[in-house]
């Protein structure tokens, strides 16, 4: 075989190769995703948002408390986490600069932050909102979601601010505008659809989470709306379900789901298209 | 009145920075804080001691610090290279009508919550290893399986970013001399982009050693060293989540947030190395 041939020929193996890797990781991938929209469509009707969870072959029964509760956490977070990371991010970008020690430091800590186990921000959660009470609360749920959301929010609210041009600032400026009011109606108005699908993204992705809810939140039968006592979620309760014998309960866990995943990728499409039509 | 609101709104933003340094330094004290009963008792054999009976007040680390280590290292080696692949695949290969598509549904996969990834591994993947391997299906394999398919678009999607920064005149001056392909990637796109392309694979690697919900379901949760990765076991997330609410004395409590504190340092120290020695050479190259 001439050298030329051997080259094509391992060229030619190579990239088949990676072609292979690619359809076979496509195939597990789409595998599940089918797998969780052939079993949460099948699973998925009216009574799971219209009644509250009932113990297995008590009919009617549904999610109805779990979702509110959910709601409720993941509105709670964001009340916080958005607020805070987006102030927080705004330090960084507008005060911080990219010479500032402090400011390096903070980018640095959200980075490893965003990347933290949430269970162990669920047993930290723990030690300080539901041990000393002596109780499971929604609000130590929601204090768990916002740990996880600030980092997040704080990053792509300091890129996005990074991206508005200086000479808009030092526009405003010189027109004598002090440098809260450049910052808030110039800058921010500037960086408004990145900040917003940052928020997306984070809402995203704590509704998602699992592991922080299961000792700050915990879970609960009934309806509840009392952020003071232990709450239902979808995610917790999808846990509960699918370890649970019952097949009933199995397939309710496969409708929260599917249920959670649709809010998921809705959210995470919505922030695309903000950005790409901003573009 | 201008710069009274100016100092109000600079101190504002500068308090939420700070908390977040607060935030971390607090994590670190409140898990050190609780585990001090568990250290004071085991001290650092709790990390080699593999016997774990909370009915005789005895715990050691071993079993779950073994798992978290074995199924993470399960993952890395079985999607490291089908990550690869699918970033070559993405970056070099697919024309754009298919390369666009499918390196959206990556990322959008990646954002697909984790324990839906662990069901399927319940109801799905563990009945046919059973009739693969016999036993019940669970242990450190299935769960590595999980873990590496749900890694998998995370890892792939930040490695193809890694292998875009290739300056494209790069890459046309090799095309140009006639280089194949394959020489092309291996001789300039992998030399060029080696520390981003490990720096995401350890940034991978840190999201799946602190796992919970896509492990939980399949690990079987038996807390001893398993003789076979094919048999039952536990990793530090898994007996966090089983255990934590179980926890009826203050030492097992205690133990608990011991592996708590043990996963942190772990995750800590690998993010910080991915980020700080292989990605930043990135960012700072890029500019």
């Amino acid at each position: 075989m001439t050298r030329q041939n051997r080259r094509i020929l391992v060229n030619k193996v190579v990239m088949a190769l990676s072609t292979a890797a690619a359809v076979a990781g496509l195939i597990f991938l789409f595998w599940i995703i089918g797998v969780l929209f052939y079993k949460g469509f099948g699973a998925l009707n009216l009574d799971i948002f219209t009644y509250d969870m009932a113990p297995p072959g008590r009919e009617p029964s549904g999610l109805r408390n779990a979702l509110v509760g959910q709601l409720l956490l993941v509105l709670g977070a964001s009340f916080i986490g958005v607020p805070v990371g987006i102030l927080a991010g705004t330090y960084l970008s507008e005060y911080g600069g990219k010479k500032s020690r402090l400011a390096r430091l903070i980018r640095d800590i959200s980075d490893i932050m965003m990347s933290t186990p949430s269970i162990v921000i669920g047993a930290f959660v723990y030690a300080v909102l539901v041990e000393p009470f002596g109780h499971f609360s929604g609000w130590a749920g929601i204090a768990a979601l916002a740990v996880i959301m600030v980092p997040i929010v704080l990053r792509t609210t300091d890129d996005m601010l990074q991206l508005v041009p200086g000479s808009l600032r030092e526009a405003a400026a010189a027109l004598g505008a002090p440098k809260y009011k450049v910052i808030l109606q110039v800058v921010f108005r500037g960086a408004k659809a990145g900040i917003l699908t940052g928020v997306l993204l984070s809402v995203a992705r704590v509704a998602g989470e699992t592991a922080p809810l299961l000792f700050t939140s915990f879970s609960n039968n009934f309806f509840s709306t009392d952020l003071d006592r232990p709450i239902a979620s979808l995610t917790v309760t999808m846990f509960n379900y699918a370890t649970s014998p019952y097949e009933e309960w199995i397939d309710r866990g496969w409708a929260a789901a599917l249920i959670l995943a649709l809010f998921v990728l809705g959210a995470n499409i919505a922030g695309r298209m903000i950005v790409r039509r901003k573009r | 009145m201008n710069r009274a609101i100016d100092l109000i709104f600079h101190n504002t933003t500068r308090f939420f920075a700070i908390s977040v340094l607060i935030v971390l330094v607090a994590l670190f004290a409140v898990l050190f804080n609780e585990a001090k009963p568990a250290m004071d008792a085991f001290g650092l054999d709790f990390v080699v001691n593999s016997k774990w009976a909370p009915n005789m007040e005895i715990f050691g680390g071993f079993p779950a610090i073994y798992g978290s280590i074995v199924s993470t290292l399960i993952a890395m080696l079985i999607a490291t290279p089908i990550a690869i692949g699918i970033a070559i695949f993405l970056s070099e290969l697919a024309p754009p009508w298919l390369a666009v598509p499918v390196g959206m549904a990556i990322e959008l996969l990646a954002a697909i919550p984790s324990i839906i990834y662990g069901m399927w591994g319940l109801f799905y993947l563990a009945p046919i290893l059973r009739d693969i391997w016999g036993g019940n299906g669970l242990g450190l394999m299935t769960a590595g399986i999980v873990l590496s398919i749900m890694i998998l678009p995370f890892m792939a999607a930040i490695t193809r970013d890694a292998m875009k920064t290739t300056p494209d005149i790069l890459k046309e001056s090799a095309y140009g001399m006639g280089a194949t392909r394959w020489e092309v990637l291996k001789d300039v796109v992998i030399p060029y982009v080696k520390s981003g392309i490990i720096g995401s694979i350890i940034l991978a690697l840190g999201r799946a050693v602190g796992e919970t919900m896509a492990v939980t379901f399949v690990m079987g949760n038996a807390h001893k060293v398993p003789d076979s990765i094919f048999k039952p076991a536990t990793s530090i997330p898994v007996t966090l989540a089983n255990e934590f609410t179980e926890a009826d004395t203050d030492l097992y409590y205690s133990s608990l947030f011991y592996l708590a504190l043990i996963l942190l340092l772990i995750s800590f120290t690998v993010i910080a190395t991915a980020k700080f020695w292989f990605l930043r050479n990135l960012r700072e190259r890029r500019i």
